[in-house]
């Protein structure tokens, strides 16, 4: 976060990466272009301005998918569409989604979006260009980056790195690294010089998997049926031997 | 000769199905309010959640008669298993309408997920309507004059009933637990680990509070004796699962964020006592009298407080509980016109084709005329 110069070159390299076109937007009175993630933007640099004793302290925040490394998105959706992939990205396959969007209930991020004007709509969020890692290459916005702002590597790699950074600046980042915990962590995390929450990343993210929270209920499904059998089975014995015992009596 | 009642349901079947197929060209921008930070609206709020809940009547009334032997309630079994069936053809209607590739609603069946509640919800979906459908089908094979297929439906009727049953507990339960993944989302006023059992055990007071109300609709409608006896019995036991359903809502209530949480004021605390003091408070005191209990109007209105209660909380539950998370980044969500009547016709459809079946089917083989 203290790299970032706001140049906006990762949200045009992720465009162009991925073919997606342009969208005719307002000005807002804010920097911040366009005011959400939409189906054709997977990835935006939010400007945050703040105010520190009568001087403007700016704060870019790169926004797209976190790719949590338990990710919500997949665990719920019905047909696998969604999938967490070996190499880190969780990836979209267009062949099974049905479009429920329970994706996008579920992200805790409010990542995935939609291609509300199209008859046919996808669901849309960044790839982590895993088209690319396949081929060996960084991710477009990585690459593009002109302030290596992104340091982009193995997980553990990645963490060692953002926990040395803050161990070998005393006092230049808040002790909170974005991502390690969130959501059970992701493949994403960020470290700030300004504490998160004061900086629009959304807050009181449950702090565990939260695809247990469901499968602590579908577990218990089959034992749940087989209570209902049981006293549905019993219930059935029980009423007709009573209705038999009354005719005899 | 049509009333102008039925007239009227027509019409807005007509306007409704029009836009269906306006929706189905043009997309769901074109036609509803829904946007990325509220991906789910009226349709699965209301139409879905509402039309499954109102179908619980059909697992009650069937398994009463079927399994426990209840033969008082025998004249109710047929409309409640047509409620059920309809309910689930219906809230099937919203969800094709929902879905951004409706002609893929059937991958769930071939492509698994064990790991997705949807997933959990869509097999249930599957086999329950064919479950009712087989329940169902005695009504028309009788019409038929298929005779054999009529004994061959009655040979397997108590275990498809208890398939039914069974799947149907499941299914209300996991239409709760599809909320389980959002507890950084969902108002804490709604948010509990025990929302699938809070959601069967609201579906089960609608149900009966709809079993009772067709009961007495259609016996106005069809001039036949309404049963005082099977309408006291029914509420006597609703009296006992709204008495549960409050003691858990109060007890998880106060666990989370405690009893003052619903005092707070504000849009979603309003709504959570709407729906607690209207939907479930007032008619349990006024279901709890055994005097009131035999009066056919004050049970019909304490029904109809419960029915609404339930669709509001499935509504609240989906949408205001969610709200305050979801329009944190501006957006809002007020469902268009479009979803409105489109939701109305698929009520409207639902009232007609059971004023269809009530007429051409023998849908009420033991009632007693009252002329």
């Amino acid at each position: 976060m203290t790299r970032c110069i706001g140049c906006r070159g990762c949200q045009t390299a992720c465009k162009e990466w991925n073919e997606l076109p342009a969208r005719k937007t307002t000005f807002k009175g804010e920097y911040t272009n366009p005011i959400r993630l939409n189906s054709d933007t997977y990835t935006r640099i939010r400007y945050s301005e703040k105010d520190d004793k009568g001087r403007p302290v700016w704060s870019f925040i790169k926004e797209q998918c976190l790719h949590c490394k338990d990710p919500a998105c997949a665990s719920v959706c019905p047909v696998a569409a969604l999938t967490k992939s070996a190499a880190g990205p969780v990836v979209y396959d267009y062949d099974r989604c049905i479009g429920c969007r329970y994706c996008m209930l579920a992200c805790p991020f409010r990542i995935p979006t939609y291609e509300w004007e199209s008859a046919r709509p996808w669901v849309q969020k960044c790839s982590f260009c895993s088209e690319r890692i396949k081929d060996g290459l960084i991710p477009a916005c990585v690459k593009v980056c002109p302030t290596t702002t992104m340091f982009y590597g193995e997980d553990r790699e990645v963490m060692a790195e953002a926990k040395k950074r803050i161990a070998d600046n005393p006092g230049k980042y808040v002790n909170h690294i974005y991502g390690e915990k969130e959501a059970g962590g992701t493949s994403w995390i960020y470290i700030s010089n300004v504490p998160f929450d004061q900086l629009g990343f959304t807050r009181n993210v449950p702090q565990i998997n939260l695809s247990d929270l469901t499968w602590d209920y579908i577990g218990k499904v089959p034992a749940l049926f087989g209570v209902v059998f049981v006293a549905g089975i019993g219930g059935w014995i029980i009423t007709r031997r009573n209705e038999a015992e009354s005719k005899e009596g | 000769m049509m009333t102008p009642f039925t007239v009227l349901l027509l019409l807005v079947i007509g306007l409704g199905v029009i836009l269906m197929f306006y929706r189905l060209a043009n997309g769901l921008g074109a036609a509803t309010n829904l946007n990325d930070d509220f991906p789910w609206g009226l349709w699965i709020g209301f139409d879905l959640l509402g039309g499954v809940a109102m179908a619980a009547g059909g697992f009650l009334i069937a398994g009463a008669v079927y399994l426990l032997n209840m033969k008082k309630y025998k004249p109710i079994v047929r409309p409640a298993i047509l409620t059920a069936f309809l309910g689930y053809l219906l809230a099937v209607l919203a969800l094709i309408l929902d879905l951004g590739q409706p002609h893929r609603i059937w991958h769930p069946a071939v492509m698994w997920q064990i790991k997705s509640v949807m997933w959990v919800v869509a097999m249930h979906v599957i086999f329950y309507t064919m479950t009712l459908a087989i329940e169902f089908s005695p009504m028309l094979y009788e019409k038929l004059k298929w005779q054999k297929a009529v004994d061959f439906v009655n040979k397997i009727i108590v275990p498809i009933v208890l398939f039914g049953v069974m799947l149907s507990v499941l299914h209300q339960s996991s239409l709760g637990a599809v909320y389980l993944i959002v507890p950084g989302k969902l108002k804490a006023l709604w948010n509990t680990s025990f929302l699938p059992y809070l959601f069967l055990v609201s579906a089960v007071m609608m149900g009966l509070s709809m079993v009772s109300l067709e009961t007495t609709f259609s016996g106005k409608a069809f001039k036949h004796k309404i049963n005082m006896g099977i309408i006291s019995g029914l509420a006597k036991g609703n009296l006992i699962v709204i008495c549960l359903y409050l003691i858990l809502k109060l007890f998880f209530l106060a666990k989370g964020p405690g009893i003052g949480a619903a005092f707070v004021g504000g849009k979603a605390a309003n709504m959570f006592l709407l729906e607690m003091v209207a939907g479930v408070i007032i008619p349990l005191a006024m279901l709890a009298s055994g005097n009131l209990r035999q009066n056919l109007n004050s049970v019909t209105t304490a029904n109809i407080l419960v029915v609404g209660g339930v669709l509001l909380n499935r509504i609240n539950v989906s949408i205001s509980g969610l709200y305050g998370f979801q329009s944190a980044t501006g957006a809002s969500y007020w469902p268009s016109w479009i979803e409105v009547i489109v939701t109305l016709a698929i009520v409207a459809l639902g009232i007609f084709l059971f004023k269809l079946v009530a007429k051409y089917l023998n849908l009420f083989p033991e009632a007693e005329m009252e002329y």
